[in-house]
C-alpha cells in the first residue's frame, strides 16, 4: 500500500519511535551485552573488545565529513557487507566504526580502506585529534558567522598526522560551531572554533511589524537592548546598541533584523574545556584569540592558530594532561607567552559574574 | 554531465588528506539539479562571507510539530532548484548500530524525494536529511514509518532526540544500560519528542560512566551518568603486570607498545583525591576517598573496574550560551539505580516537566529557570532533600532567603510588644 497523497490519514503510522536498539545489534554484541572484560587500541584506529567469554569484537573507525551523500553511504555498505555482516555503528564524533567478528578479515578490510583514495581514513582513537563535531555553516543554516563543512576541512587536512596517530600528551577534542546558539555545544572543548558576530544587527523598519513579533524579538535580546519605537508610521524597534553583544538572537526571532555582516563576522578561537571527569572536573573553554576574519575557501589563519595551540601543547604538556590541565599547571600568563598570542581587552570577562573571573591573589608568575 | 555553477573556491576544498564534502556532493551533482544549486549558493556564500538561508517556515508532516525544518533559499533567482532545501530529522537507533539493509532502503527514498545528502549525523544525534521539498515532506515521512520502521525525531519547542553512548553494547566500564534508558526515554515521551508543549527545548543524554563520552554534562537538560557506590575492583595480578612491562597502559591509547607503567607518577599521582597506595606489590586504594574519576580505570583498564553497586548520579540544567550563558550541569541526585521500568526517574521527570511548564518563560531552558528562581525552588518541587553532593562549597554571602514558615511565628510581629520593650 503505497503513500495516497490525496488521502494522507490512510494507513498512518505516527509515534512508532526509533527502531529498538537491539535491532541491528551484530550477534557478538547480542551474546555479550554486558559482559565487556577489557579493551584495547591495536593501532591507531583499530580497536579490539574481549568479553567475559572470550569473544572478541573487532571494531576499525575511520573519519568522515560528516555532511555525507547516498553514494558514500552506499559504499559504506557495501564495506559493512563485505568485511562486517552488514554491521556498523557511528560514534559520538562522526566516526563510523566498521565491526568485524572474523579476525581474518580484519585485515584485508583496513588494507581495502585504505585502497580508497581518502574517504576513509583510519585513526581517531586514543591520544589523537578525532573528528571535528561540528554544525551547518553557510551550507544549511540562517544564523551562522563562519561556514562549518569548510573550516573543518581545512584543519582536519592540516592536524592530518595527529588523527591517525597516538603522539599527543592526551586526546585533544576539536568541536566548531557556526554561532553562539553553539548546537554543536563547543562550549568544553580542548579547541572550539566560534563563528561570531561583531556588528549589532540593522532594522528594517518598513519589515519589522509584517514579519516580526515585536514583543518576542524585546524579550529575545538578553541585555534588553531592545525597544518598541515607532518610525515614520512603522511599528518598530530600536536598538541600543552599545549595550549588543552581537549574540544573534533577536534575528532568530525576526528576520528584519539582519546580523550577518561580510567585514564584521569571522572566528573566535577558545581553549582548556574538557566533558569527561577524568582527574580534574568538566571545564568551560576560555577565549584564546578573540577575533580572526573569514578566509575563505581554506581560512589560513585559523588553520595556523590552531597548530600553533596543539604544537605548543604537544612539546610542553605531560603525559595524559589534557589543553585545559596543562594551562591550569603553566598559567594563563604562560599560555599567553608561549603561543604568542596577543592579550587584550577581549580576554577580560565584562559580562555577567565576570569577576569571578578576575584575578583576586597576588599568585602569579613574572 | 557538466555541472551549471562554477565553484572555484570549494575546489579548492576537494584536495588534501581529510574525506572532502565537496567531492562528494559533486558526484551526486552529476544527476541531481538541487546538489548543483547548492554548490552554487554555497560558493556565493563563499564570496560573499555571509550565508544564504532564510528563517524556516512553518512546515511540517501532519500532527506532528516537530522533526522538520523549514529552509528557503535568499537567492531563489540564481538557485531554483534550492528555493525550498527542508531539513528532516529521523530518530537514529540508541547508540548508531546499523545494519546495511536500513541504510540502503534509507539512500533509496532519499534519493528519490530529497537531495541525496545527509548529516551522519546532526550534533543531537538524528539522521539529518538535508534538503526536499514541501511536497516531498509525507512521502518521505510514510515511507520511513512503513518501509523502515523509523519516525521523525524532535525540533522546537519539545523534547529533543535523546541520545546515549556505546553502553553496554561494546564498553566494559558502563554502569548503566544507555540504550535500554535512551529507548525508554524516546517511547515514553513520543507526544513530547513530536508536539512542541514547552517553553523551549529539552534533552536527555545517557552516559555509561563518568567518561561521559556523549558529553551529556555539557549539553543535555538532564544528564544522566552512570557510576558506582562501592569499590573499585582490582585485579592485584594485571597491576604488577602493567608494572612489570607485560600489559600495555591506557589500552593502547598512547600507542600500542608495551612499557612497564610508573604506577606512583602516571596514576598515583594523578588522582584527583591522592587515596591510592603502591607498595611495591599491590595496589591500594581508599574507596572512601575515590570520586570515581575513572583515571586509574582508564590507564589500567584490564586490572581496574567499576564497583558492583552502579546506577546513575542525574545532573541538570547544562546548555549553551544562548541566552544566560553557558552552563554545565548541576547534580541533583547523587545516586540512582536506574532499572526498569524506572519509575522513580519517570516520576522525577514528570515533576520537573511541571514545574518548568508553569515557571518557564518562554525559551527559557531549565537551567536558566533554576538559576532565576534557585536551585532550592527546583528541588522543593521535584521533591528532593539537599545534599552537600549538590554543591562544590556552601555559600559564601550571608544574603539567605528564609522561608517564613522555617521561623518562629512566621514574619507576623506583634508592633505593641517590640515598642513596650523599646523606647522609641
Ligand atoms: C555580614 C557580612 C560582613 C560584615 C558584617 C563585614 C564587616 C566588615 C567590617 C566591620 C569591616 C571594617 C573593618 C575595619 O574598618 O576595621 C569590613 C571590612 C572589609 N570587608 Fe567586610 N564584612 C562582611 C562581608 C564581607 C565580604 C563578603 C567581603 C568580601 C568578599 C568583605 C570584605 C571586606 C574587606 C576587603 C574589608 C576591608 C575594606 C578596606 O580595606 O577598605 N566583607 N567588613
Ligand atoms: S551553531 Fe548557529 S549557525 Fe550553526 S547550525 Fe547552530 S544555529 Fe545554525
Ligand atoms: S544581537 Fe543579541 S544582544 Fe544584540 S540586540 Fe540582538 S538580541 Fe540583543
Ligand atoms: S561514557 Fe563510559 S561507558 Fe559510555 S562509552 Fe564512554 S567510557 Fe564507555
Ligand atoms: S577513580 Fe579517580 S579518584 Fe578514584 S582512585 Fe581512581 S584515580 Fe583516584
Amino acid at each position: 500500500m503505497p503513500f495516497d497523497p490525496n488521502d494522507i490519514m490512510k494507513d498512518r503510522l505516527t509515534d512508532i519511535g526509533p527502531p529498538k536498539y537491539d535491532k541491528f545489534f551484530p550477534p557478538i554484541v547480542k551474546e555479550n551485552y554486558g559482559k565487556w572484560k577489557y579493551h584495547e587500541i591495536l593501532e591507531p584506529g583499530v580497536l579490539v573488545h574481549v568479553s567475559e567469554t572470550g569473544a572478541k569484537l573487532y571494531s576499525v573507525r575511520v573519519g568522515t565529513s560528516r555532511l555525507v551523500s547516498v553514494d558514500f553511504i552506499r559504499e559504506v555498505c557495501d564495506i559493512a557487507d563485505k568485511y562486517c555482516d552488514g554491521y556498523l555503528r557511528w560514534t559520538t564524533r562522526n566516526n563510523i566504526e566498521f565491526l568485524v567478528t572474523d579476525e581474518s578479515k580484519l585485515r584485508p578490510l583496513i588494507d581495502d580502506l585504505k585502497s580508497r583514495s581518502n574517504w576513509f581514513p583510519i585513526g581517531g582513537t586514543g591520544a589523537s585529534i578525532t573528528s571535528i563535531v561540528h554544525t551547518q555553516g553557510w551550507v544549511h543554516c540562517h544564523t551562522p558567522a563562519i561556514d562549518a563543512s569548510g573550516i573543518v576541512k581545512a584543519v582536519m587536512d592540516d592536524l592530518f598526522e595527529y588523527f591517525g596517530s597516538h603522539k599527543l600528551p592526551a586526546q585533544v577534542r576539536i568541536a566548531l560551531a557556526c554561532c553562539l546558539n553553539m548546537c554543536g555545544a563547543v562550549h568544553c572543548s580542548d579547541i572550539a572554533i566560534l563563528g561570531v558576530h561583531r556588528k549589532p544587527p540593522f532594522i528594517e523598519h518598513e519589515r519589522v511589524q509584517n514579519v516580526c513579533e515585536i514583543p518576542l524579538v524585546i524579550a529575545a535580546c538578553p541585555t534588553a537592548a531592545i525597544k518598541p519605537k515607532k518610525v515614520g508610521e512603522y511599528k518598530s524597534i530600536e536598538i541600543n546598541e552599545a549595550r549588543c553583544m552581537f549574540c544573534g538572537n533577536c534575528y532568530t526571532m525576526c528576520p528584519a533584523l539582519p546580523i550577518a555582516d561580510q567585514d564584521g563576522d569571522g572566528v573566535a578561537i577558545w581553549v582548556g574545556g574538557k566533558v569527561s571527569n577524568s582527574r580534574v572536573p568538566p571545564m568551560f573553554s576560555k577565549l584564546a584569540v578573540p577575533y580572526i576574519p573569514n578566509e575563505p575557501p581554506r581560512w589560513p589563519t585559523v588553520v595556523k592558530t590552531i597548530r600553533k595551540i596543539v604544537e605548543v601543547y604537544a612539546s610542553d604538556a605531560r603525559r595524559y594532561e589534557r589543553i585545559g590541565e596543562w594551562i591550569n599547571r603553566i598559567g594563563w600568563e604562560r599560555f599567553f607567552e608561549k603561543t604568542g598570542f596577543e592579550f587584550r581587552h577581549e580576554h577580560i570577562d565584562d559580562y555577567r559574574l565576570a569577576m569571578t573571573t578576575w584575578r583576586t591573589t597576588t599568585q602569579f608568575k613574572f | 554531465m557538466a555541472l551549471k555553477h562554477k565553484t572555484p573556491m570549494l575546489d579548492e576544498l576537494t584536495k588534501g588528506p581529510w574525506p572532502s564534502f565537496v567531492t562528494d556532493i559533486k558526484r551526486v551533482a552529476e544527476r541531481k539539479p538541487e546538489c548543483d544549486d547548492l554548490l552554487g549558493l554555497l560558493e556565493l556564500s563563499y564570496k560573499d562571507k555571509e550565508g544564504h538561508w532564510k528563517h524556516g517556515g512553518i512546515v511540517g508532516v501532519f500532527g506532528y510539530g516537530g522533526g522538520v525544518i523549514g529552509r528557503y533559499c535568499d537567492r531563489p533567482d540564481l538557485f531554483p532548484n534550492v528555493a525550498h532545501f527542508h531539513t528532516m530529522r529521523v530518530n537514529q537507533p540508541a547508540s548508531k548500530f546499523y545494519k546495511t539493509d536500513v541504510l540502503r532502503k534509507l539512500c533509496d527514498i532519499w534519493e528519490g524525494k530529497g537531495s541525496g545528502l545527509f548529516n551522519f549525523h546532526g550534533s543531537t544525534g538524528d539522521i539529518i536529511l538535508l534538503g526536499t521539498t514541501t511536497d516531498q515532506l509525507e512521502p518521505i515521512f510514510y515511507e520511513l514509518t512503513h518501509e523502515l520502521g523509523m519516525d521523525l525525531g524532535g525540533s522546537g519547542s519539545n523534547m529533543r532526540t535523546p541520545e546515549g553512548c556505546v553502553g553496554k553494547a561494546r564498553c566494559e566500564w558502563s554502569c548503566i544500560d544507555t540504550q535500554d534508558i535512551i529507548y525508554d526515554i524516546t517511547m515514553r515521551y513520543q507526544d513530547e519528542l513530536h508536539r512542541p508543549m514547552f517553553p523551549y527545548k529539552f534533552k536527555f543524554k545517557a552516559s555509561g560512566c563518568p567518561n561521559d563520552c556523549v558529553a551529556a554534562i555539557a549539553r543535555a537538560d538532564c544528564s544522566i551518568i552512570g557510576t558506582w557506590r562501592d569499590k573499585i575492583r582490582i585485579d592485584q595480578e594485571a597491576v604488577r603486570a602493567y608494572v612489570g612491562g607485560e600489559l600495555v597502559p591506557h589500552g593502547g591509547a598512547d600507542g600500542p607498545e608495551k612499557r612497564p607503567l610508573d604506577i606512583q607518577a602516571e596514576v598515583i599521582d594523578k588522582c584527583p583525591t591522592k587515596c591510592m597506595e603502591w607498595d611495591g606489590k599491590n595496589l591500594k586504594i581508599y574507596d572512601e576517598d575515590c570520586v570515581r574519576c575513572m583515571h586509574c580505570i582508564n590507564i589500567m583498564p584490564r586490572a581496574l573496574r567499576p564497583g558492583e553497586d552502579v546506577g546513575a548520579t542525574i545532573l541538570v540544567g547544562a546548555k549553551a550560551p544562548i541566552l544566560e550563558g553557558a552552563q554545565l550541569s548541576s547534580v541533583v541526585i547523587p545516586f540512582m539505580k536506574m532499572e526498569p521500568p524506572y519509575e522513580e526517574f519517570h516520576e522525577f521527570v514528570g515533576r520537573m516537566w511541571d514545574w518548568w511548564m508553569e515557571h518557564g518563560k518562554n525559551r527559557e531552558r531549565l537551567g536558566e529557570l533554576i538559576q532565576r528562581l534557585g536551585l532550592r525552588e527546583f528541588l522543593n518541587a521535584v521533591g528532593l532533600q539537599p545534599d552537600p553532593r549538590m554543591i562544590n562549597t556552601p555559600r559564601y554571602n550571608p544574603y539567605i532567603f528564609y522561608d517564613p514558615a522555617d521561623v518562629p511565628g512566621g514574619w507576623t510581629r506583634d508592633a505593641k510588644a517590640y515598642r513596650e520593650r523599646h523606647q522609641p
